[in-house]
């Protein structure tokens, strides 16, 4: 297929809260051979609707496809490719109690975050940030020996 | 009224009119059936597998333009179905299919006959649902048929607990059909279709491309204005034929793998595709670099994902085929010049006269291609046909005379080896007075013989002519050409004789080595009125031409060899 530079897209997909609504999502990239990088779900406030974030990579067709093919899924309500969006991604942390707790508060706290649980062997650091710093502050924390690293998927909101 | 899930669904099949239902019973479907053998609604026929009844359903389909209507049990009840449901998804063809399911409270515990119907489905349906609670019933049978014949049509799955079926509850079937998230565009975007009307008002060379959503839309009569007022000449897809007519002069003929020379020359070399209800398939295109490369493109289809999926679209317009040929029509009237492409015309007649659809003759043998156009010189255009897959499904495309469109009656999508008994049974359900032939091979014709019986009992007379050439006929023919003729695995010498296992099933049988046999067969069959096996001996290494190898370039087409030759 021509054009098949690759780009990085970030979806919105607004779905009736229904049991099976993921899964013809998730089924519809896997079936197709489109690109999950991150995909989150939660339920939409005071509504029956469910708000799911895809980020994805591909070659403009098949990123128009992906979102011709989300449209004719029946209860996809409305589908939303991000330009001018405000995107974050959460990462939890696990560090060994024996690492500087000042070098990584101080860390965290450059990325939107901190320190948020600290036990008899572990603490735990929190970040919410764009992806590309996510990655910086994924880079920064390997001195610091992390057990754990839990990414939380991107979301977004259009400006 | 107060009533059990069984009866509900009897009672909204009766609400969306269905007269037939293709079926087979089994444990978690058993109040359903109950209910079934309750009421004079309906009909059902029980073919003797699943995969019959869906295709059955499937040609109901096609043949009338109705939702055709299946009923399955859970577990092998419903896998035996997806055949037939993947067959109906690639074809588009409107279907509910109904499925028993293991009662709720045993869902995800690996239950007898339990498999997750709706996650199987899921990528072979245009919707599916599992039926939760007896309350979204109803709205979910509305809604199956709602969604099974809007905008693109297509099947829908309803996969019913057992525990649903037998609960009580009040049913009120809903008048309409209210899914916000479901609104398909009919109407074409006004100002795309006044630059469409433009561009073939400025074209040299114009080509409609048809395919098998004109068929679907029933557009053919507005497709057929079109072309005559332009006499803009048009080439159809294996799933159109018939749009069109056999006998319209400005019908180039079948375009493709296996279309013929004046079609895919004229998609070589036109300067404007008109695509209706097409959507350039692999098997249609060949060599995407090199179809239609000196075209701009018009693509009118209910479905926006087909628009841009495969080729670069200059005038996409998404809407269904009747309201914006009509828009088409009324932009172009008084304005086409039909003299404008009386060139372009010229070049296609000479193309043809040069390649025409061709085959050399047998006295000796009967050749398959000779057995199709006797066909329609006998039965002609009053008669539907269906088909299964492979050679003599190409054979049938190229040289019956098909003259309406629901007509003709094949798996292009799919592919599906197996379709073409039970689809004639479920076309001529539908329409008792005409003749319905399935053309078919040997390989093909074993895949669902056993509806030989469902046939018989029911006295649907459907006649299948085998054009038995004891080989998987198109492997056979790609071995040949691309695999230095290993025929491996092909060779089906060993067969059964299908006279006697035609009349073990109390149909009639007939074996077929001559011309004169042929004839002779036919009318009898049709005279018998009952379900016929025709096994006709043809020509062993007959091959289908012309052809494009695969992922070539069309207009590099192996070409029969000449009479003279």
């Amino acid at each position: 297929m021509e054009n098949s530079h690759n780009v990085r897209r970030v979806i919105s997909v607004l779905v009736e809260n229904e049991s099976s609504v993921l899964s013809r999502i998730s089924g519809l990239f896997a079936g197709r051979g489109y690109n999950i990088e991150t995909l989150t779900v939660a339920p939409v406030p005071n509504s029956n609707l469910s708000h799911i974030t895809i980020a994805t990579k591909g070659s403009a067709r098949v990123l128009e496809q992906i979102t011709k093919q989300l449209h004719k899924l029946v209860p996809v309500y409305k589908v939303i490719e991000h330009e001018e969006m405000v995107e974050k991604e959460m990462v939890l942390v696990k560090f060994p109690i024996e690492e500087s707790l000042a070098d990584i508060e101080a860390l965290c706290s450059a990325y939107n975050g901190g320190i948020v649980n600290v036990g008899v062997s572990i603490c735990i650091g929190m970040v919410a940030d764009e992806p590309c710093r996510v990655k910086h502050f994924i880079e920064a924390i390997e001195r610091y020996n992390p057990i754990e690293v839990v990414r939380g998927g991107v979301v977004a909101i259009e400006r | 009224m107060k009533m059990n899930g069984a009866q509900m669904v009897c009672e909204a099949l009766i609400a969306e009119g269905v007269k037939t239902v293709f079926g087979y019973p089994g444990g978690a479907i058993m109040n359903v059936y109950d209910e079934i053998y309750k009421q004079d609604g309906f009909e059902h026929i029980l073919n003797r597998h699943e995969q019959a009844s869906v295709h059955a359903a499937d040609g109901y389909a096609r043949a009338t333009g109705e939702v055709g209507v299946a009923m399955v049990t859970s577990g092998p009840g419903f896998t035996n179905a997806v055949t037939g449901l993947a067959t109906a998804y690639m074809d588009s063809i409107p279907m509910v299919v109904i499925s028993g399911q293991v009662p709720l409270s045993l869902i995800g515990t690996d239950g007898f006959q339990e498999i997750d119907a709706v996650g199987i489905s899921r990528p072979c349906t245009k919707h599916n649902y599992l039926v939760r609670e007896l309350s979204e019933l109803p709205r979910i049978m509305k809604e199956a048929f709602h969604i099974a014949r809007t905008g693109r049509p297509g099947p829908v799955l309803v996969d019913i607990p057992k525990d649903i079926t037998a609960e009580f509850g009040e049913f009120i079937y809903p008048d309409e059909v209210n899914i916000p998230s479901f609104k398909p565009t009919v109407k074409g975007n006004k100002r795309q279709i006044e630059k469409a009307v433009e561009a073939i008002l400025k074209a040299k060379k114009p080509l409609l491309y048809i395919g098998g959503g004109v068929t679907l839309s029933d557009s053919s009569d507005l497709v057929r204005k079109l072309a005559d007022m332009g006499q803009i000449p048009a080439v159809e897809t294996l799933m159109a034929r018939g749009a069109m007519g056999a006998k319209n002069p400005l019908l180039q003929g079948m375009l493709g793998m296996h279309g013929n020379y004046s079609s895919n020359m004229a998609m070589s070399e036109t300067d404007l595709v008109i695509s209706l209800g097409a959507r350039f398939d692999d098997r249609v295109t060949g060599k995407l670099s090199e179809f239609a490369k000196y075209a701009d493109v018009i693509h009118v289809d209910i479905d926006p994902a087909n628009i841009g999926k495969l080729v670069d679209v200059d005038y996409p317009i998404v809407g269904d085929l009747s309201s914006v040929l009509e828009k088409f029509i009324e932009g172009l009237e008084g304005k086409i010049n039909p003299d404008r492409y009386a060139d372009w015309r010229e070049v296609l007649e000479r193309y043809d006269d040069l390649h025409p659809q061709s085959y050399v003759d047998s006295d000796e043998v009967i050749k398959p291609q000779w057995a199709i156009e006797r066909i329609g010189e006998l039965v002609g255009e009053q008669a539907i046909i269906t088909s299964d897959v492979g050679q003599h499904q190409m054979w049938a495309a190229q040289h019956y005379p098909f003259d309406r469109p629901r007509q003709w009656i094949n798996s292009g999508g799919l592919g599906t080896m197996g379709f073409g008994f039970p689809a004639a049974l479920g076309a001529k359900k539908a329409f008792p007075d005409k003749t319905v032939i399935n053309i078919t091979g040997d390989g093909s014709i074993l895949m669902n013989v056993q509806e030989l019986v469902t046939a018989a009992e029911y006295k649907i007379p459907v006649i299948n002519i085998i054009l038995n050439n004891h080989f998987l006929g198109m492997v056979r023919q790609w071995q040949t050409f691309f695999y230095e003729e290993r025929y491996s695995e092909t060779d089906l010498s060993f067969q059964p004789n299908y006279k006697a296992l035609a009349e073990a099933c109390y149909g009639i049988g007939y074996d077929v080595t001559s011309k004169a046999e042929f004839d002779a067969a036919i009318k009898d069959a049709i005279e018998q009125d009952k379900v016929a096996f025709i096994n006709v001996q043809v020509a062993r290494f007959e091959n289908v031409l012309p052809m494009v190898p695969a992922a070539g370039a069309l207009y590099n087409m192996m070409l029969p060899k000449k009479e003279e030759e």
